[in-house]
Protein backbone atom coordinates (compact mmCIF):
# COMPACT_ATOMS: atom_id res chain seq x y z
CA UNK A 1 0.00 0.00 0.00
CA UNK A 2 2.74 2.61 -1.38
CA UNK A 3 5.24 1.82 0.55
CA UNK A 4 8.04 3.09 -1.07
CA UNK A 5 11.44 0.57 -1.10
CA UNK A 6 14.16 1.76 0.47
CA UNK A 7 16.64 3.89 -1.29
CA UNK A 8 19.23 3.09 -0.48
CA UNK A 9 19.37 -0.85 1.06
CA UNK A 10 21.84 -3.28 3.12
CA UNK A 11 21.33 -6.53 4.66
CA UNK A 12 18.05 -5.51 6.56
CA UNK A 13 16.58 -4.27 3.24
CA UNK A 14 18.17 -6.17 0.72
CA UNK A 15 15.28 -8.12 -0.95
CA UNK A 16 12.31 -5.64 0.24
CA UNK A 17 11.92 -4.58 -3.27
CA UNK A 18 11.13 -8.32 -4.12
CA UNK A 19 7.17 -8.88 -2.98
CA UNK A 20 7.82 -12.69 -2.27
CA UNK A 21 9.86 -11.69 0.17
CA UNK A 22 7.29 -10.98 2.68
CA UNK A 23 5.41 -14.62 2.09
CA UNK A 24 7.20 -17.95 3.61
CA UNK A 25 8.43 -19.26 0.55
CA UNK A 26 9.81 -16.68 -0.84
CA UNK A 27 11.86 -15.78 2.77
CA UNK A 28 12.70 -19.72 2.71
CA UNK A 29 14.29 -19.29 -0.61
CA UNK A 30 17.03 -16.76 0.59
CA UNK A 31 18.10 -18.91 3.05
CA UNK A 32 15.24 -17.68 5.64
CA UNK A 33 15.14 -19.88 8.86
CA UNK A 34 17.94 -21.35 8.26
CA UNK A 35 20.21 -19.31 11.02
CA UNK A 36 17.52 -19.58 13.90
CA UNK A 37 17.60 -23.44 12.95
CA UNK A 38 21.25 -23.29 13.23
CA UNK A 39 21.51 -21.94 16.45
CA UNK A 40 18.77 -23.19 18.25
CA UNK A 41 20.05 -26.88 17.46
CA UNK A 42 24.25 -26.09 18.23
CA UNK A 43 24.02 -23.02 20.68
CA UNK A 44 22.95 -22.59 24.13
CA UNK A 45 21.20 -19.84 25.45
CA UNK A 46 24.24 -18.85 27.37
CA UNK A 47 26.86 -18.86 24.16
CA UNK A 48 24.07 -16.83 22.41
CA UNK A 49 23.95 -14.30 25.02
CA UNK A 50 27.86 -13.84 24.53
CA UNK A 51 27.49 -13.43 21.09
CA UNK A 52 25.45 -10.49 21.20
CA UNK A 53 27.05 -8.73 23.76
CA UNK A 54 29.98 -8.87 21.42
CA UNK A 55 28.65 -7.75 18.73
CA UNK A 56 27.50 -4.32 20.71
CA UNK A 57 23.51 -4.32 19.23
CA UNK A 58 21.80 -1.04 20.58
CA UNK A 59 18.12 -0.73 21.07
CA UNK A 60 16.74 0.83 17.82
CA UNK A 61 13.69 2.07 19.72
CA UNK A 62 15.01 5.01 21.14
CA UNK A 63 17.04 5.01 24.00
CA UNK A 64 19.95 2.39 23.10
CA UNK A 65 20.14 -0.10 25.44
CA UNK A 66 22.37 -2.92 24.49
CA UNK A 67 20.19 -5.51 23.47
CA UNK A 68 22.70 -8.68 24.88
CA UNK A 69 23.06 -7.36 28.02
CA UNK A 70 19.41 -6.08 28.31
CA UNK A 71 18.86 -10.33 27.52
CA UNK A 72 21.52 -11.61 30.38
CA UNK A 73 18.63 -9.38 32.79
CA UNK A 74 16.24 -12.39 32.49
CA UNK A 75 16.59 -14.74 34.84
CA UNK A 76 16.08 -18.74 34.18
CA UNK A 77 12.32 -19.49 33.66
CA UNK A 78 10.99 -21.10 37.22
CA UNK A 79 7.80 -21.19 38.54
CA UNK A 80 6.16 -20.11 35.21
CA UNK A 81 6.80 -18.60 31.56
CA UNK A 82 9.24 -16.28 30.87
CA UNK A 83 8.09 -13.71 28.39
CA UNK A 84 8.95 -11.55 25.02
CA UNK A 85 7.66 -8.41 23.83
CA UNK A 86 7.78 -7.09 20.58
CA UNK A 87 7.57 -3.37 20.20
CA UNK A 88 5.90 -2.48 17.24
CA UNK A 89 3.71 0.63 18.40
CA UNK A 90 5.86 3.16 16.45
CA UNK A 91 4.51 6.49 17.01
CA UNK A 92 7.03 8.88 17.84
CA UNK A 93 6.53 11.71 15.44
CA UNK A 94 8.80 11.56 12.54
CA UNK A 95 9.29 7.83 12.59
CA UNK A 96 8.17 4.98 10.21
CA UNK A 97 10.73 2.29 9.67
CA UNK A 98 9.18 -0.03 11.24
CA UNK A 99 6.16 -0.27 9.08
CA UNK A 100 8.49 -0.88 6.64
CA UNK A 101 10.18 -4.02 8.33
CA UNK A 102 6.96 -5.52 9.49
CA UNK A 103 5.19 -4.94 5.84
CA UNK A 104 7.97 -5.91 3.81
CA UNK A 105 9.70 -8.54 6.07
CA UNK A 106 7.69 -10.06 8.64
CA UNK A 107 9.37 -13.80 8.71
CA UNK A 108 12.91 -11.60 8.94
CA UNK A 109 11.02 -10.09 12.30
CA UNK A 110 9.80 -13.78 13.44
CA UNK A 111 13.27 -14.90 12.92
CA UNK A 112 14.63 -12.56 14.20
CA UNK A 113 12.40 -12.99 17.56
CA UNK A 114 13.13 -16.62 17.35
CA UNK A 115 16.69 -16.10 18.61
CA UNK A 116 16.29 -13.76 21.74
CA UNK A 117 12.98 -16.20 22.68
CA UNK A 118 15.36 -19.29 22.97
CA UNK A 119 18.27 -17.18 24.52
CA UNK A 120 15.83 -15.57 27.38
CA UNK A 121 13.92 -18.87 27.73
CA UNK A 122 10.78 -17.14 26.40
CA UNK A 123 7.82 -19.37 25.90
CA UNK A 124 5.64 -16.72 24.09
CA UNK A 125 6.36 -13.34 22.45
CA UNK A 126 3.82 -11.15 22.43
CA UNK A 127 3.97 -8.43 19.20
CA UNK A 128 2.68 -5.40 20.10
CA UNK A 129 1.53 -3.51 17.22
CA UNK A 130 0.04 0.00 17.26
CA UNK A 131 -3.70 0.35 16.34
CA UNK A 132 -3.68 2.06 13.34
CA UNK A 133 -1.15 -0.31 11.79
CA UNK A 134 -4.06 -2.64 10.01
CA UNK A 135 -1.93 -3.53 6.96
CA UNK A 136 1.08 -4.57 9.25
CA UNK A 137 -1.01 -5.95 11.24
CA UNK A 138 -2.72 -8.44 8.68
CA UNK A 139 0.68 -9.22 6.94
CA UNK A 140 2.33 -10.27 10.31
CA UNK A 141 -0.94 -12.73 11.47
CA UNK A 142 -0.67 -14.62 7.94
CA UNK A 143 3.03 -14.59 8.57
CA UNK A 144 2.91 -15.60 12.32
CA UNK A 145 0.14 -18.49 11.22
CA UNK A 146 1.92 -19.64 7.95
CA UNK A 147 5.01 -20.04 10.11
CA UNK A 148 3.46 -21.78 12.96
CA UNK A 149 1.61 -24.36 10.24
CA UNK A 150 5.53 -25.06 8.85
CA UNK A 151 6.77 -25.57 12.41
CA UNK A 152 8.65 -22.58 12.56
CA UNK A 153 6.75 -21.32 15.55
CA UNK A 154 4.75 -24.24 18.31
CA UNK A 155 5.40 -26.81 20.00
CA UNK A 156 8.90 -28.09 18.48
CA UNK A 157 10.46 -24.78 16.69
CA UNK A 158 12.16 -25.85 13.27
CA UNK A 159 12.80 -29.59 15.14
CA UNK A 160 14.83 -28.37 18.08
CA UNK A 161 12.38 -28.96 20.80
CA UNK A 162 12.04 -25.80 21.48
CA UNK A 163 8.41 -24.34 22.35
CA UNK A 164 7.93 -20.97 21.40
CA UNK A 165 4.47 -19.09 20.13
CA UNK A 166 3.88 -15.50 18.96
CA UNK A 167 0.95 -13.64 19.99
CA UNK A 168 -0.42 -10.60 18.15
CA UNK A 169 -1.68 -7.77 20.13
CA UNK A 170 -3.41 -4.79 18.78
CA UNK A 171 -3.13 -1.32 20.53
CA UNK A 172 -5.86 0.89 20.08
CA UNK A 173 -5.00 4.70 19.96
CA UNK A 174 -2.18 5.39 22.60
CA UNK A 175 1.14 7.20 21.67
CA UNK A 176 2.30 6.43 26.19
CA UNK A 177 1.94 2.64 24.90
CA UNK A 178 4.87 2.46 23.10
CA UNK A 179 6.48 3.41 26.58
CA UNK A 180 7.62 -0.41 27.63
CA UNK A 181 5.59 -0.51 30.60
CA UNK A 182 2.73 1.79 29.40
CA UNK A 183 2.92 -1.38 26.75
CA UNK A 184 3.08 -4.10 29.38
CA UNK A 185 -0.78 -2.22 31.19
CA UNK A 186 -1.69 -2.32 27.84
CA UNK A 187 -1.35 -5.86 27.08
CA UNK A 188 -2.82 -6.68 29.82
CA UNK A 189 -5.79 -5.17 29.10
CA UNK A 190 -5.32 -1.97 31.34
CA UNK A 191 -5.05 1.52 30.49
CA UNK A 192 -1.57 2.28 28.88
CA UNK A 193 -0.02 4.22 32.11
CA UNK A 194 3.67 3.72 33.08
CA UNK A 195 4.17 1.79 35.71
CA UNK A 196 7.02 3.06 38.21
CA UNK A 197 10.19 1.45 38.20
CA UNK A 198 11.70 -0.79 39.99
CA UNK A 199 10.40 -3.72 39.39
CA UNK A 200 12.14 -3.77 36.22
CA UNK A 201 10.44 -5.87 33.54
CA UNK A 202 12.95 -8.39 33.84
CA UNK A 203 11.84 -9.19 37.34
CA UNK A 204 8.07 -8.35 36.77
CA UNK A 205 6.74 -7.59 33.10
CA UNK A 206 3.75 -9.14 31.37
CA UNK A 207 1.56 -10.34 33.72
CA UNK A 208 3.64 -10.23 36.40
CA UNK A 209 6.65 -12.74 34.53
CA UNK A 210 10.07 -11.71 33.89
CA UNK A 211 9.67 -9.93 30.71
CA UNK A 212 12.13 -8.41 27.87
CA UNK A 213 10.75 -5.48 25.20
CA UNK A 214 12.59 -4.57 22.16
CA UNK A 215 11.88 -2.56 19.14
CA UNK A 216 11.06 -4.31 15.87
CA UNK A 217 14.50 -2.86 14.26
CA UNK A 218 16.07 -4.68 16.81
CA UNK A 219 14.70 -7.62 16.48
CA UNK A 220 15.17 -7.64 12.55
CA UNK A 221 19.12 -7.31 13.05
CA UNK A 222 19.60 -10.53 15.04
CA UNK A 223 19.51 -13.00 12.38
CA UNK A 224 22.17 -11.45 10.20
CA UNK A 225 24.80 -11.35 13.01
CA UNK A 226 24.25 -14.80 13.68
CA UNK A 227 24.69 -15.54 10.15
CA UNK A 228 27.75 -13.26 9.44
CA UNK A 229 29.42 -12.81 12.77
CA UNK A 230 30.41 -10.24 14.81
CA UNK A 231 33.17 -8.96 13.13
CA UNK A 232 30.80 -8.41 9.80
CA UNK A 233 28.72 -6.62 11.78
CA UNK A 234 31.28 -4.52 13.42
CA UNK A 235 32.59 -3.69 10.50
CA UNK A 236 29.61 -1.08 9.80
CA UNK A 237 28.86 1.63 12.20
CA UNK A 238 30.72 3.14 14.81
CA UNK A 239 32.93 1.54 17.95
CA UNK A 240 30.01 1.87 19.94
CA UNK A 241 27.05 1.61 17.77
CA UNK A 242 27.94 -0.95 14.91
CA UNK A 243 25.65 -1.96 12.02
CA UNK A 244 23.34 -0.27 9.92
CA UNK A 245 20.27 1.68 11.04
CA UNK A 246 17.28 2.90 8.96
CA UNK A 247 16.56 6.13 8.87
CA UNK A 248 13.63 8.24 8.10
CA UNK A 249 13.77 11.35 6.59
CA UNK A 250 11.19 13.20 5.99
CA UNK A 251 9.75 17.09 5.67
CA UNK A 252 11.60 19.49 3.15
CA UNK A 253 13.44 16.97 1.62
CA UNK A 254 13.73 16.27 -1.80
CA UNK A 255 13.03 12.53 -1.54
CA UNK A 256 11.77 11.79 1.67
CA UNK A 257 11.74 8.18 2.31
CA UNK A 258 13.56 5.43 3.82
CA UNK A 259 17.46 4.68 3.89
CA UNK A 260 19.64 2.04 5.71
CA UNK A 261 22.57 3.24 6.18
CA UNK A 262 25.52 2.51 8.89
CA UNK A 263 25.20 4.20 11.89
CA UNK A 264 27.67 7.29 11.84
CA UNK A 265 26.72 8.65 8.53
CA UNK A 266 26.89 12.31 9.08
CA UNK A 267 23.85 13.83 8.98
CA UNK A 268 24.30 16.38 6.02
CA UNK A 269 25.22 13.49 4.21
CA UNK A 270 21.94 11.70 4.71
CA UNK A 271 19.53 14.87 4.32
CA UNK A 272 22.08 16.41 1.00
CA UNK A 273 23.74 13.16 -0.87
CA UNK A 274 20.47 10.33 0.00
CA UNK A 275 17.50 12.38 0.52
CA UNK A 276 17.97 15.07 -1.98
CA UNK A 277 18.59 18.19 -0.09
CA UNK A 278 15.85 20.64 0.25
CA UNK A 279 13.38 21.28 -2.46
CA UNK A 280 13.16 24.69 -4.85
CA UNK A 281 16.58 25.89 -4.36
CA UNK A 282 15.68 27.16 -0.93
CA UNK A 283 18.12 26.55 2.08
CA UNK A 284 18.37 24.54 4.95
CA UNK A 285 17.39 25.83 8.55
CA UNK A 286 17.29 23.38 11.06
CA UNK A 287 17.16 19.16 11.20
CA UNK A 288 15.77 16.85 13.70
CA UNK A 289 18.04 14.12 13.99
CA UNK A 290 15.59 11.05 15.70
CA UNK A 291 12.30 12.11 16.09
CA UNK A 292 9.88 14.93 17.63
CA UNK A 293 11.19 14.24 21.09
CA UNK A 294 15.02 14.96 20.28
CA UNK A 295 16.34 18.40 20.28
CA UNK A 296 16.62 20.20 16.78
CA UNK A 297 20.06 21.04 15.21
CA UNK A 298 20.44 24.33 13.18
CA UNK A 299 22.14 24.15 10.00
CA UNK A 300 26.00 24.47 10.25
CA UNK A 301 25.64 21.89 12.77
CA UNK A 302 24.64 18.94 10.88
CA UNK A 303 28.18 17.60 9.80
CA UNK A 304 27.90 15.34 13.04
CA UNK A 305 27.98 10.98 12.23
CA UNK A 306 24.60 10.08 13.24
CA UNK A 307 25.51 7.75 16.36
CA UNK A 308 24.02 8.33 19.78
CA UNK A 309 27.94 9.23 21.44
CA UNK A 310 28.43 11.51 18.31
CA UNK A 311 25.08 13.43 18.62
CA UNK A 312 25.21 13.73 22.70
CA UNK A 313 27.99 15.85 22.16
CA UNK A 314 25.46 18.22 20.24
CA UNK A 315 23.44 18.07 22.55
CA UNK A 316 21.01 15.69 20.74
CA UNK A 317 20.65 12.26 20.56
CA UNK A 318 19.73 9.27 17.73
CA UNK A 319 16.33 8.77 19.04
CA UNK A 320 14.79 6.51 16.64
CA UNK A 321 16.33 7.60 13.76
CA UNK A 322 13.58 9.47 12.62
CA UNK A 323 15.30 12.91 10.60
CA UNK A 324 12.72 15.92 10.08
CA UNK A 325 14.35 18.39 7.76
CA UNK A 326 13.32 22.28 7.91
CA UNK A 327 13.68 24.94 5.42
CA UNK A 328 14.69 28.57 5.58
CA UNK A 329 10.30 29.23 5.43
CA UNK A 330 9.89 27.52 8.87
CA UNK A 331 8.79 29.60 11.59
CA UNK A 332 10.72 27.95 14.80
CA UNK A 333 8.01 29.21 16.85
CA UNK A 334 5.13 27.40 14.94
CA UNK A 335 7.45 24.27 14.86
CA UNK A 336 7.01 24.10 19.01
CA UNK A 337 3.03 24.74 19.01
CA UNK A 338 3.60 21.87 16.69
CA UNK A 339 5.33 19.54 18.89
CA UNK A 340 4.03 20.38 21.88
CA UNK A 341 0.19 19.96 20.84
CA UNK A 342 1.74 16.02 20.43
CA UNK A 343 2.91 16.25 24.07
CA UNK A 344 -0.20 17.85 25.58
CA UNK A 345 -2.69 15.40 23.87
CA UNK A 346 -0.47 12.21 23.97
CA UNK A 347 0.71 12.63 28.37
CA UNK A 348 -1.06 9.86 30.01
CA UNK A 349 -2.00 12.38 33.03
CA UNK A 350 -0.56 10.67 35.82
CA UNK A 351 2.35 13.13 37.04
CA UNK A 352 1.18 16.74 37.79
CA UNK A 353 4.74 18.03 36.01
CA UNK A 354 4.01 15.96 32.74
CA UNK A 355 0.03 16.87 32.73
CA UNK A 356 0.46 20.43 33.57
CA UNK A 357 3.64 20.92 31.90
CA UNK A 358 2.52 20.05 29.10
CA UNK A 359 -0.29 21.79 28.40
CA UNK A 360 1.54 24.97 30.08
CA UNK A 361 4.34 24.80 27.46
CA UNK A 362 1.71 24.58 24.54
CA UNK A 363 -0.27 27.67 25.55
CA UNK A 364 2.79 29.44 25.98
CA UNK A 365 4.18 28.63 22.15
CA UNK A 366 0.43 29.36 20.70
CA UNK A 367 1.27 32.77 22.67
CA UNK A 368 4.30 33.81 21.27
CA UNK A 369 3.40 32.70 18.13
CA UNK A 370 0.11 34.79 17.81
CA UNK A 371 2.63 38.01 18.70
CA UNK A 372 0.54 38.16 22.01
CA UNK A 373 3.41 36.99 24.21
CA UNK A 374 6.19 38.54 26.18
CA UNK A 375 9.74 38.27 26.84
CA UNK A 376 8.56 37.01 30.38
CA UNK A 377 6.52 34.11 28.71
CA UNK A 378 10.05 32.89 27.06
CA UNK A 379 12.06 32.48 30.21
CA UNK A 380 9.38 30.80 31.59
CA UNK A 381 9.07 28.60 28.87
CA UNK A 382 12.84 27.47 29.74
CA UNK A 383 11.63 27.18 33.26
CA UNK A 384 8.89 25.15 33.06
CA UNK A 385 10.52 22.64 30.41
CA UNK A 386 13.41 22.94 33.26
CA UNK A 387 11.11 21.49 35.74
CA UNK A 388 9.58 18.97 33.66
CA UNK A 389 12.96 16.79 33.17
CA UNK A 390 13.51 14.07 35.76
CA UNK A 391 11.56 12.86 38.58
CA UNK A 392 8.42 11.69 36.51
CA UNK A 393 7.02 8.19 36.55
CA UNK A 394 8.32 7.83 32.96
CA UNK A 395 10.62 9.45 30.17
CA UNK A 396 7.53 11.03 27.92
CA UNK A 397 8.41 14.28 30.13
CA UNK A 398 11.93 14.45 29.40
CA UNK A 399 10.88 13.85 25.92
CA UNK A 400 8.26 16.69 25.65
CA UNK A 401 11.00 19.07 27.30
CA UNK A 402 14.05 18.62 24.75
CA UNK A 403 12.52 19.75 22.03
CA UNK A 404 11.17 23.19 23.87
CA UNK A 405 15.02 22.87 24.83
CA UNK A 406 16.65 23.02 21.32
CA UNK A 407 14.45 25.62 20.17
CA UNK A 408 15.54 28.23 22.82
CA UNK A 409 18.95 26.90 22.65
CA UNK A 410 19.22 27.37 18.80
CA UNK A 411 16.73 30.00 17.77
CA UNK A 412 15.70 32.15 20.65
CA UNK A 413 16.47 35.34 18.32
CA UNK A 414 13.37 33.94 16.74
CA UNK A 415 11.30 33.85 19.68
CA UNK A 416 12.44 37.46 20.92
CA UNK A 417 11.78 38.92 17.57
CA UNK A 418 8.16 37.28 17.68
CA UNK A 419 7.40 39.22 21.27
CA UNK A 420 9.17 42.19 20.36
CA UNK A 421 7.26 42.74 16.94
CA UNK A 422 3.83 41.33 17.94
CA UNK A 423 3.80 38.89 14.90
CA UNK A 424 5.21 36.35 12.87
CA UNK A 425 8.27 37.34 11.17
CA UNK A 426 7.46 34.08 8.65
CA UNK A 427 4.15 34.39 7.46
CA UNK A 428 4.01 32.47 4.63
CA UNK A 429 5.67 29.42 6.35
CA UNK A 430 3.75 25.68 6.88
CA UNK A 431 0.21 26.60 7.74
CA UNK A 432 -0.49 26.02 11.84
CA UNK B 1 -26.13 -7.94 22.80
CA UNK B 2 -23.26 -9.18 21.71
CA UNK B 3 -23.99 -11.80 18.33
CA UNK B 4 -22.76 -15.57 18.79
CA UNK B 5 -20.38 -14.81 16.00
CA UNK B 6 -18.28 -11.79 17.63
CA UNK B 7 -18.39 -13.90 21.20
CA UNK B 8 -16.84 -16.38 19.36
CA UNK B 9 -14.33 -14.43 18.25
CA UNK B 10 -13.59 -12.90 21.22
CA UNK B 11 -13.55 -16.08 23.57
CA UNK B 12 -10.59 -17.22 20.68
CA UNK B 13 -8.46 -14.03 21.88
CA UNK B 14 -8.85 -15.02 25.36
CA UNK B 15 -7.72 -18.43 24.56
CA UNK B 16 -4.09 -16.58 23.08
CA UNK B 17 -3.54 -14.55 26.44
CA UNK B 18 -2.02 -15.94 30.04
CA UNK B 19 -4.45 -14.19 31.33
CA UNK B 20 -8.46 -13.41 30.63
CA UNK B 21 -8.22 -9.52 30.85
CA UNK B 22 -5.87 -9.63 28.21
CA UNK B 23 -7.74 -9.79 25.19
CA UNK B 24 -10.58 -6.53 26.56
CA UNK B 25 -9.07 -4.40 24.01
CA UNK B 26 -9.09 -7.10 21.39
CA UNK B 27 -13.05 -7.88 22.42
CA UNK B 28 -13.67 -4.18 22.88
CA UNK B 29 -12.52 -4.16 19.22
CA UNK B 30 -14.34 -6.94 17.52
CA UNK B 31 -17.80 -5.87 19.59
CA UNK B 32 -16.88 -1.51 18.30
CA UNK B 33 -16.77 -2.90 14.83
CA UNK B 34 -20.05 -4.90 14.94
CA UNK B 35 -21.99 -2.74 16.89
CA UNK B 36 -20.71 0.91 15.27
CA UNK B 37 -19.71 2.01 18.94
CA UNK B 38 -19.43 1.37 22.82
CA UNK B 39 -22.48 2.50 24.52
CA UNK B 40 -23.08 1.71 28.13
CA UNK B 41 -25.15 -1.42 27.96
CA UNK B 42 -22.45 -2.64 25.88
CA UNK B 43 -19.99 -1.99 28.18
CA UNK B 44 -21.61 -3.76 30.89
CA UNK B 45 -22.10 -7.06 28.62
CA UNK B 46 -18.15 -6.80 28.31
CA UNK B 47 -17.53 -6.50 31.53
CA UNK B 48 -19.61 -9.49 32.41
CA UNK B 49 -17.65 -11.63 30.16
CA UNK B 50 -14.41 -10.77 31.16
CA UNK B 51 -15.52 -10.42 34.94
CA UNK B 52 -15.06 -6.80 35.61
CA UNK B 53 -16.26 -3.84 37.14
CA UNK B 54 -17.86 -1.55 34.03
CA UNK B 55 -16.74 1.23 35.46
CA UNK B 56 -13.05 -0.37 35.06
CA UNK B 57 -13.90 -1.23 31.42
CA UNK B 58 -15.40 2.36 31.02
CA UNK B 59 -11.93 3.98 32.13
CA UNK B 60 -9.79 1.79 29.51
CA UNK B 61 -12.60 2.44 27.05
CA UNK B 62 -12.42 6.41 27.59
CA UNK B 63 -8.26 5.81 27.71
CA UNK B 64 -7.34 4.67 24.23
CA UNK B 65 -8.38 7.20 20.83
CA UNK B 66 -9.95 4.29 18.69
CA UNK B 67 -13.04 3.38 21.08
CA UNK B 68 -16.07 5.85 20.51
CA UNK B 69 -18.92 5.84 23.25
CA UNK B 70 -21.11 7.80 20.73
CA UNK B 71 -22.24 6.95 16.99
CA UNK B 72 -19.93 7.80 14.59
CA UNK B 73 -20.20 8.32 11.01
CA UNK B 74 -20.07 5.58 8.39
CA UNK B 75 -16.17 6.50 7.23
CA UNK B 76 -13.64 7.79 9.65
CA UNK B 77 -11.74 10.38 8.33
CA UNK B 78 -8.19 11.11 10.77
CA UNK B 79 -6.05 13.69 9.10
CA UNK B 80 -2.20 13.57 10.16
CA UNK B 81 -1.03 17.17 11.80
CA UNK B 82 2.05 15.87 13.51
CA UNK B 83 5.18 17.47 12.35
CA UNK B 84 6.40 16.17 9.54
CA UNK B 85 3.06 16.25 7.78
CA UNK B 86 2.47 19.69 8.66
CA UNK B 87 5.72 20.64 7.37
CA UNK B 88 4.32 19.71 3.91
CA UNK B 89 0.91 21.21 4.28
CA UNK B 90 -1.19 18.48 6.81
CA UNK B 91 -2.97 21.04 8.30
CA UNK B 92 -3.86 23.22 5.61
CA UNK B 93 -5.13 19.84 4.26
CA UNK B 94 -7.70 19.33 6.90
CA UNK B 95 -8.83 22.97 7.20
CA UNK B 96 -9.51 22.18 2.89
CA UNK B 97 -11.71 19.50 4.08
CA UNK B 98 -13.49 21.33 7.01
CA UNK B 99 -14.42 23.62 4.57
CA UNK B 100 -15.03 21.24 2.13
CA UNK B 101 -17.25 18.94 4.44
CA UNK B 102 -18.51 22.21 6.54
CA UNK B 103 -17.63 20.21 9.59
CA UNK B 104 -14.56 20.61 12.20
CA UNK B 105 -12.06 18.08 13.04
CA UNK B 106 -14.42 16.01 15.90
CA UNK B 107 -17.83 16.15 14.17
CA UNK B 108 -19.87 14.04 11.80
CA UNK B 109 -21.38 15.32 8.88
CA UNK B 110 -25.19 15.33 8.92
CA UNK B 111 -25.53 12.98 6.57
CA UNK B 112 -23.85 10.55 8.96
CA UNK B 113 -20.80 9.80 5.76
CA UNK B 114 -18.22 10.62 7.82
CA UNK B 115 -16.15 11.55 10.92
CA UNK B 116 -13.68 13.80 10.77
CA UNK B 117 -11.08 13.68 13.15
CA UNK B 118 -7.06 14.49 13.39
CA UNK B 119 -4.68 12.64 14.65
CA UNK B 120 -0.96 12.37 15.71
CA UNK B 121 1.60 10.37 13.27
CA UNK B 122 0.80 7.70 11.60
CA UNK B 123 3.95 6.29 10.98
CA UNK B 124 4.00 7.31 7.06
CA UNK B 125 6.21 10.83 7.52
CA UNK B 126 7.99 9.90 4.28
CA UNK B 127 4.56 9.94 2.35
CA UNK B 128 3.37 13.86 3.70
CA UNK B 129 0.94 14.30 3.81
CA UNK B 130 -1.25 12.07 4.92
CA UNK B 131 -4.80 10.78 5.85
CA UNK B 132 -6.50 7.87 6.96
CA UNK B 133 -9.79 6.32 5.84
CA UNK B 134 -10.79 4.12 8.35
CA UNK B 135 -8.19 1.80 7.90
CA UNK B 136 -6.48 2.39 4.75
CA UNK B 137 -4.03 4.86 4.65
CA UNK B 138 -3.68 7.26 1.48
CA UNK B 139 -0.61 8.95 0.96
CA UNK B 140 1.19 11.85 -0.61
CA UNK B 141 -2.04 13.73 -1.07
CA UNK B 142 -2.69 16.94 -2.96
CA UNK B 143 -5.94 18.69 -2.82
CA UNK B 144 -7.48 17.09 -5.80
CA UNK B 145 -6.85 13.36 -4.72
CA UNK B 146 -8.22 13.98 -1.03
CA UNK B 147 -11.32 15.74 -2.59
CA UNK B 148 -11.93 12.40 -5.28
CA UNK B 149 -11.45 10.39 -1.96
CA UNK B 150 -13.79 12.12 -0.24
CA UNK B 151 -16.47 12.61 -2.51
CA UNK B 152 -15.52 8.81 -3.83
CA UNK B 153 -16.76 7.61 -0.16
CA UNK B 154 -20.66 6.03 0.19
C1 LIG C 1 7.26 8.05 25.72
C2 LIG C 1 7.98 6.89 25.13
C3 LIG C 1 7.54 6.31 23.95
C4 LIG C 1 8.18 5.24 23.38
N1 LIG C 1 7.72 4.71 22.20
C5 LIG C 1 8.36 3.65 21.65
C6 LIG C 1 7.88 3.05 20.45
O1 LIG C 1 6.87 3.48 19.87
N2 LIG C 1 8.55 1.99 19.94
C7 LIG C 1 9.65 1.46 20.57
O2 LIG C 1 10.20 0.48 20.10
N3 LIG C 1 10.12 2.01 21.71
C8 LIG C 1 9.50 3.06 22.26
N4 LIG C 1 9.97 3.59 23.44
C9 LIG C 1 11.13 2.93 24.10
C10 LIG C 1 10.68 1.73 24.93
O3 LIG C 1 10.32 2.18 26.23
C11 LIG C 1 11.77 0.70 25.07
O4 LIG C 1 12.92 1.33 25.53
C12 LIG C 1 12.11 0.01 23.77
O5 LIG C 1 10.98 -0.59 23.20
C13 LIG C 1 13.15 -1.05 24.02
O6 LIG C 1 13.57 -1.61 22.79
P1 LIG C 1 15.08 -1.55 22.30
O7 LIG C 1 15.95 -1.79 23.51
O8 LIG C 1 15.15 -2.67 21.33
O9 LIG C 1 15.29 -0.23 21.71
C14 LIG C 1 9.33 4.70 24.03
C15 LIG C 1 9.78 5.27 25.21
C16 LIG C 1 9.14 6.35 25.75
C17 LIG C 1 9.65 6.94 27.03
S1 LIG D 1 5.76 11.30 32.60
FE1 LIG D 1 3.82 11.85 31.59
S2 LIG D 1 3.39 10.11 30.25
FE2 LIG D 1 4.97 9.40 31.72
S3 LIG D 1 3.80 8.47 33.39
FE3 LIG D 1 4.11 10.64 33.94
S4 LIG D 1 2.23 11.67 33.14
FE4 LIG D 1 2.35 9.67 32.16
S1 LIG E 1 3.94 13.10 10.82
FE1 LIG E 1 2.26 12.46 9.62
S2 LIG E 1 2.63 10.34 9.37
FE2 LIG E 1 4.25 10.97 10.69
Amino acid sequence: MGHRVPRVTQYLTEHFADEGFATLSGYRARGGYETARRVLRDQSPGDVIRMLKKAGLQGRGGAGFDAGTKWSFMPEPHHGPNYLVCNADESEPGSFKDRLLMTRGPHQLLEGILIPAFATGAAMTFLYVRGEYAEPARILRRAIDEATAEGMLGSNVLGTGFAHQVVLVRGAGAYICGEETGLLESLEGKKGQPRRKPPYPAECGAFGRPTTVNNVETFCHVPHIFERGVDWFRSMGTDQSPGTTLFGVSGHVERPGVYELPLGTRLDEIIFEHAGGVPGGRKLKAAIPGGVSMPLLPAGHLDVPMAGEFLRERGSSLGTGGVIVMDETTCMVRVGCVISEFFRDESCGQCTQCREGTGFVHKLFLRIERGAGTAADIDVLEDVAGKMEGATICAFADAAAWPVQGLLRHFRSEFIEHVHTGKCPLPDGFEL
Amino acid sequence: MVSPAVRAAIDEEIAKMPEKRGALLAALRLVQEERGHLCAETIQEVAEIFELHPAEVMEVVRFYNHFHERPQGRHQVNVCTSLSCALRGGRGLLRQIQAHLGIRAGQTTEDGRISLGHEECLGACGNAPMLRIDDAYHLDLDWLRTQQLLDGLE
